[in-house]
């Protein structure tokens, strides 16, 4: 974990006010761009990623060595294709992917942040992400697009920043954390808080790592990400490398195998502080509460074009929430389109190969990348 | 089609925000947004007709007209257009209603089941009309409430909806409807065409 790589970092060195209150400056933000920026600018893509993502969208992570997160829409001749768009992924705040999170080391003592870092949200989030695109000098993203938590930025950055994306794509999303949602967050987080290794956040400092409490937050995410029936057609009640039941608390079944499998790989990128503060990130979201409970107004001075996106068997943030957003935005009159496609991957259904949500997303992107440039011609 | 789609865009004034409800795959809010007016959004229970629009770049919202028109601002559209869908909601009567709140026109197409070859079919075949423009048979149909030209324009009348325009097709041949010819046009055309207001 926390290998030292060559990463696309900038120090942000304007103050921002964090919603917890806290100012804070010359801080890091990590990203990584795909693709080239055309003379008029006019093809950027900034794309979020969700809670365990990082900024390696595409191509090879150059820290786990496995494909990008979204390998299946952003890259050459992918749905979002980088011969034609700049795309841009930031990893971010409260990551541990070179971004400013706990365990990025506090100069003064030579230790990590640990639970001394600040409580921050989505809105902290996107306003450190907007100073990437300034820096960056990119005065109106062509969209901004993101799954799940990505999704949340996606409406976040749109009610911060109406004029700055021609084009919202909120896939998977929600407009505000259910206690659901909150329940199974906080699960993760006692996970982690349980485990002795976890010293209050500051196992860094003793060598350790909470990395059972972290393993079985995962474990209890990854449920949520997919689909009752998912699971039982891949899985069912099959057993692990074995004939029978061995009367033990071994992983007999392959759903228990495949699941500590997934526990103990994620345990090797990703930071257990950083997990407690992204979820709480989450929690805190509610868009509509920062507009007096009415989502709507969020929307209300923007121009930008919106196409949401769900899933039939995503119960973590099921249609009807993604339909929440489409109501909000049409009682303002804003232009958006809506489809929630079919597939019993659940959650995850925006990460994996799902050819209907590919090719849709990939047709609606370059025909409005098409109708939007011919018209300003 | 052409036909339909023509005589649709012409009682459309151009530079306007319109809706088209049951936009199937698009053809029609394409032909329009070439003709009319960029400003075009469409409603499609299909997601398979849905995912198509939306690879075409057209905006449109998967839903279902019973329950999702609400979600529309009273008159947030100039034109609200439901071409040859009426006859398949549960509930027309409903559906008429949203439309006149959400449009500040609307325009209704209607198959006319008055039609002289719909009608001779029942009468001499004795079977369920299949024709052209009404290609499903009584088992498969989507078509839940058929009615003819005379009993939309009937309706409009007992509900208090103005007509301003109604408009009959016979083949490519287009014609006014009103009241004196009304039983006529009920015989010899294959689709109503109305411009109404609430």
């Amino acid at each position: 974990m926390n290998k030292i790589i060559d990463t696309k970092k900038i120090i942000i060195s304007n103050p921002l006010k964090l919603d917890c209150g806290k100012e804070i400056n010359n801080f890091p933000i990590a990203y990584e761009t795909y693709g080239e920026l055309n003379s008029e600018k006019s093809n950027a893509i900034l794309v979020f990623h969700a809670l365990t993502g990082d900024q390696y969208v595409s191509g090879k992570n150059p820290i786990t060595n496995k494909d990008g997160w979204w390998s299946y829409v952003v890259g050459e001749n992918k749905p979002i294709d980088t011969n034609k768009f700049f795309v841009i992924c930031a990893n971010v705040m409260g990551g541990c992917m070179g971004s400013y999170g706990p365990s990025t080391i506090n100069e003064s003592t030579g230790k990590q942040i640990g639970t001394d870092f600040p409580i921050i949200t989505i809105n902290d989030m996107v306003n450190a992400q907007y100073e990437l695109i300034k820096y960056l000098e990119i005065e109106k993203l062509f969209a901004v697009v993101g799954g799940s938590m990505g999704g949340m930025q996606v409406l976040q950055f749109v009610a911060n920043f109406p004029d700055k994306a021609k084009l919202a794509i909120p896939i998977a999303c929600t407009s505000s954390h259910s206690a659901q949602n909150i329940a199974f967050n906080e699960l993760g987080r006692q996970a982690i808080m349980a485990d002795s290794k976890w010293e209050n956040g500051f196992y860094s400092n003793y060598k350790l790592n909470p990395d059972k409490g972290l393993a079985v937050a995962r474990m209890a995410a990854h449920i949520t990400y997919l689909s009752e029936k998912g699971l039982q057609e891949k899985f069912g009640r099959k057993l692990q490398d074995r004939d029978s039941l061995r009367y033990g608390f071994e992983a007999d079944f392959q759903i228990e195998s495949y699941l500590r499998y997934q526990g103990s790989v994620f345990v090797d990128r990703f930071d257990a502080n950083s997990y407690l503060y992204i979820t709480r990130a989450m929690d805190y979201f509610d868009l509509s509460k920062q507009y007096k409970g009415n989502l709507s107004e969020a929307f209300k001075k923007t121009k930008t074009k919106f196409f949401v996106i769900s899933f039939t068997s995503d119960w973590l943030y099921p249609t009807s929430e993604n339909r929440e957003i489409v109501i909000a935005l049409n009682s303002v009159g804003a232009d958006v389109g809506f489809v929630e496609i079919e597939s019993d991957k659940g959650h995850d259904s925006f990460l994996l190969d799902v050819p209907s949500f590919l090719k849709t997303l990939g047709d609606y992107i370059n025909s409005t990348y098409k109708i939007i440039n011919e018209r300003r011609i | 089609m052409k036909e339909e789609f023509n005589i649709i865009s012409n009682l459309i004034e151009e530079n306007t925000r319109v809706l088209d409800v049951g936009c199937g795959n698009g053809d029609l809010m394409k032909f329009l947004q070439e003709n009319k007016t960029k400003d075009i959004r469409g409603l499609e229970i299909s997601k398979e007709k849905v995912q198509n629009c939306l690879s075409k770049g057209l905006t449109v919202i998967e839903g279902n007209a019973e329950s999702d028109l609400k979600q529309f601002p009273k008159s947030s559209f100039d034109y609200v257009i439901l071409s040859q869908t009426l006859q398949a909601f549960l509930n027309p009567e409903l559906v008429i209603n949203e439309l006149l709140k959400v449009g500040k026109k609307v325009i209704v197409t209607i198959p006319n089941f008055g039609y002289w070859r719909v009608r001779l079919q029942l009468l001499f075949k004795g079977t369920m009309p299949v024709t052209e423009n009404l290609p499903h048979e009584w088992y498969n149909t989507p078509n839940l409430h058929m009615c003819t030209i005379k009993d939309f324009y009937n309706f409009c009348s007992t509900k208090n909806i103005k007509i301003y325009k109604s408009i009959a097709l016979k083949k490519s041949r287009i014609s006014e409807i009103n009241k004196s010819n009304l039983n006529y046009k009920n015989l010899d055309s294959h689709l109503g065409i109305f411009l109404i207001e609430s």
